[in-house]
């Protein structure tokens, strides 16, 4: 055996599983949206386009900005937290460090349904967060926090810390301390020389994070279904429900299709971004 | 629209077969919900008839649907699905005429159970439990409802301790109600108050909520929660003050039937399998263990007394439960009605 073969011997396993379970289905998914449902559910095998343009229906394609907004809001927040956290992990002593990357990813080590379900048992109205204000002497009706657009987010901020925290400190741990020793010695302010050394520095792995939450969020719907109470849809819960209940596959793969173009769009932009800053060190470097 | 060629369809067809079909020709194959039956039944059935079933199991009507649909019924010998499905297999072709003469445990059903809507004379599907939608309430905690419009339009105090069904047709069929329209509604404009009215209903509602409704009228998170009968008597069992009504404006009959495919290669031991379940004292066990009324009458005279004093909607009488309008396939419309859903979920 030749040994360039090896290389591809050794990956075709990994291939034929992403392209039999991953690319085939896509490609399923992709020609069923341009199918019309029959009337009893099923697939009548007949071109049209209809299902891509109800996509852009004003009903559907406001379910699709508001996800956006949800998930953008939840990477937002994800990206702030979990940086603050990534920059005091790297700023610790070494050998502390993995011991406390272990904590920020332990959650990851218990099922998702369950951590979700926990932000219930604290939010309820009969619930944790409610009985503990009772007990310090709160009293009166507290506003419902479950079942609201923004135990969503914060479902959503939780279940995907880690990503943000895992992707930024990589940077931060390989940051090299000489430079911004440098730009101290220069006289540049702490707060400047975050914002013109360490953030560029370390954006790909922000725009990692962010992408990352971003597009899990995005197509999530067992959060919104759980946290909020069903009474907000996201595009994922469309999604479930054109494949579940409503029985409409080809305007569930038409929903899935645009879904994944704008996740690869954005996965894009954040490989050119990485690219860039990438390049952008080499310059310096 | 060109239509695509024959054979490249027959591909696709084929494709999604080989997708959705769990289990190629296994010894009768039967697909309930979960908890739906005994635990023990299928293995009984076996030891008593000397077959081989085997029991899969679905979480949504849909879900069966589409599995079916996509594999055209193959894989599966019995299915248990609510009656607006059985009507769409039968319309697909997909159920199998009933002969009644290989299923003599028939004769326990009541004469009403012959007399549904959707399918006289039980052509092709078997009642299995039925039931109606109404009011579940704490008494404790707020006055007695007795209107749909208690729960789309609560007073002050109830407002926001409410939840409601997040399945499409039970969620508009409570509008429709209120409204006294048809749960088969197909009008746009009848169509179009209902959505008005469930959009304003929704700014009052704690949640949308299919499973867990009784816990929360338990737990005191909800009051008033719209509710499947059998479901609210899960929250009567444990907190007495819980109590189930039918609303003034009324009920859908929502009957849960067993089918059994067309494309059945056991179509013996599928017979043999439906009249085991409607036997008296099997049938018996879904009344007593997930407090669901059957259409058994030999069952139903079987149950504990005391069933029906804790649980008084288990003590409906049949001819009662008729007189309420059963969920229909809506065929073309279920597009429509899904829409509005989806309108209704994306309102502020």
């Amino acid at each position: 055996m030749s040994t360039d073969r090896r290389p591809l011997l050794l990956m075709s396993p990994a291939l034929l599983w992403l392209f039999g379970l991953m690319v085939v289905p896509c490609l399923l998914i992709l020609v069923l949206a341009f199918f019309r449902r029959g009337i009893y559910g099923g697939i009548e095998y007949t071109w049209t386009f209809e299902n891509i343009a109800l996509v852009f229906d004003p009903l559907y394609f406001q379910i699709f900005m508001k996800s956006a907004g949800i998930a953008g809001l939840s990477a937002a927040i994800a990206c702030v937290l979990g940086y603050a956290a990534a920059y005091a992990i790297a700023a610790m002593p070494r050998r502390n460090q993995p011991l406390l990357l272990f904590f920020a990813v332990l959650p990851f080590w218990s099922n998702y349904l369950v951590r979700t379900y926990a932000w219930i048992v604290l939010l309820n109205r009969e619930g944790l967060i409610v009985n503990f204000a009772r007990w310090l002497g709160f009293e009166g009706e507290l506003p419902s926090m479950l079942y609201t657009e923004q135990a969503v987010v914060i479902g959503l901020v939780y279940n995907y810390l880690p990503f943000v925290i895992l992707s930024c400190y990589a940077p931060l741990s390989r940051l090299n301390s000489e430079v911004t020793e440098a730009s101290l010695d220069l006289g540049a302010s702490r707060w400047t020389t975050f914002r013109r050394i360490v953030l560029p520095m370390t954006v790909p792995g922000l725009a990692t994070g962010f992408v990352f939450v971003f597009v899990l969020s995005i197509g999530n719907f067992v959060t919104p279904a759980l946290l909020g109470g069903g009474q907000f849809q996201m595009i994922g819960n469309l999604v479930y429900a054109q494949f579940l209940t409503a029985n409409d596959w080809p305007f569930g793969a038409a929903l899935s299709m645009v879904l994944i173009l704008v996740m690869l769009g954005l996965l894009m932009v954040q490989a050119v971004v990485a690219e860039r800053a990438s390049g952008a060190r080499s310059e310096n470097g | 629209m060109s239509r695509i060629s024959l054979r490249s369809s027959a591909c696709l067809l084929a494709s999604f077969a080989i997708l959705s079909v769990p289990a190629w020709a296994e010894p009768l194959t039967v697909s309930n919900w979960d908890g739906y039956m005994a635990a023990d039944a299928i293995d009984n059935f076996n030891a008593e008839t000397g077959n081989e079933a085997e029991l899969v199991l679905h979480a949504t009507n849909e879900e069966i649907m589409g599995k079916l649909i996509a594999s055209k019924g193959v894989g599966y010998d019995v299915v248990f699905v609510s009656s607006p499905f059985a009507e769409v297999l039968h319309n697909l072709g997909l159920a199998e005429d009933l002969d009644h003469s290989k299923i003599p445990n028939i004769g326990n059903l009541f004469k009403e159970a012959s007399e549904l809507p959707h399918d006289p004379g039980n052509t092709f599907s078997l009642p299995y439990a039925w039931g109606t939608t109404g009011l579940c309430y704490r008494s404790d905690l707020v006055d007695a409802p007795t209107s749909w419009n208690d729960l789309l339009k609560p007073s002050e105090d109830v407002s926001g301790k409410t939840t409601m069904l997040a399945t499409d047709r039970w969620l508009l069929a409570a509008g429709q109600l209120a409204l006294g329209y048809s749960v088969n509604e197909t009008d746009a404009a009848k169509m179009g108050e209902v959505r008005d009215l469930l959009i304003d209903a929704k700014k009052t509602l704690l949640a949308y909520d299919d499973t867990t409704f009784y816990a929360k009228l338990v737990s005191g998170e909800a009051e008033l929660v719209h509710a499947w009968d059998g479901w609210c008597n899960y929250g009567i069992g444990e907190n007495a003050d819980i109590k189930y009504i039918i609303p003034q404006e009324g009920s859908d009959l929502w009957v849960d039937t067993m089918v059994i495919l067309k494309a059945s290669e056991h179509k013996d031991a599928a017979y043999a399998f439906v009249n085991y379940i409607l036997d008296a004292e099997n049938h018996r066990w879904a009344a007593e263990n997930i407090l669901y009324k059957v259409p058994n009458e030999a069952a139903m005279a079987g149950i504990d007394a005391s069933l029906v004093e804790t649980f008084p909607n288990m003590g409906m009488a049949p001819a009662d439960m008729l007189k309420f309008e059963q969920l229909r396939d809506v065929g073309a419309a279920q597009r429509d009605y899904s829409r509005i859903v989806s309108e209704i979920k994306a309102s502020n």
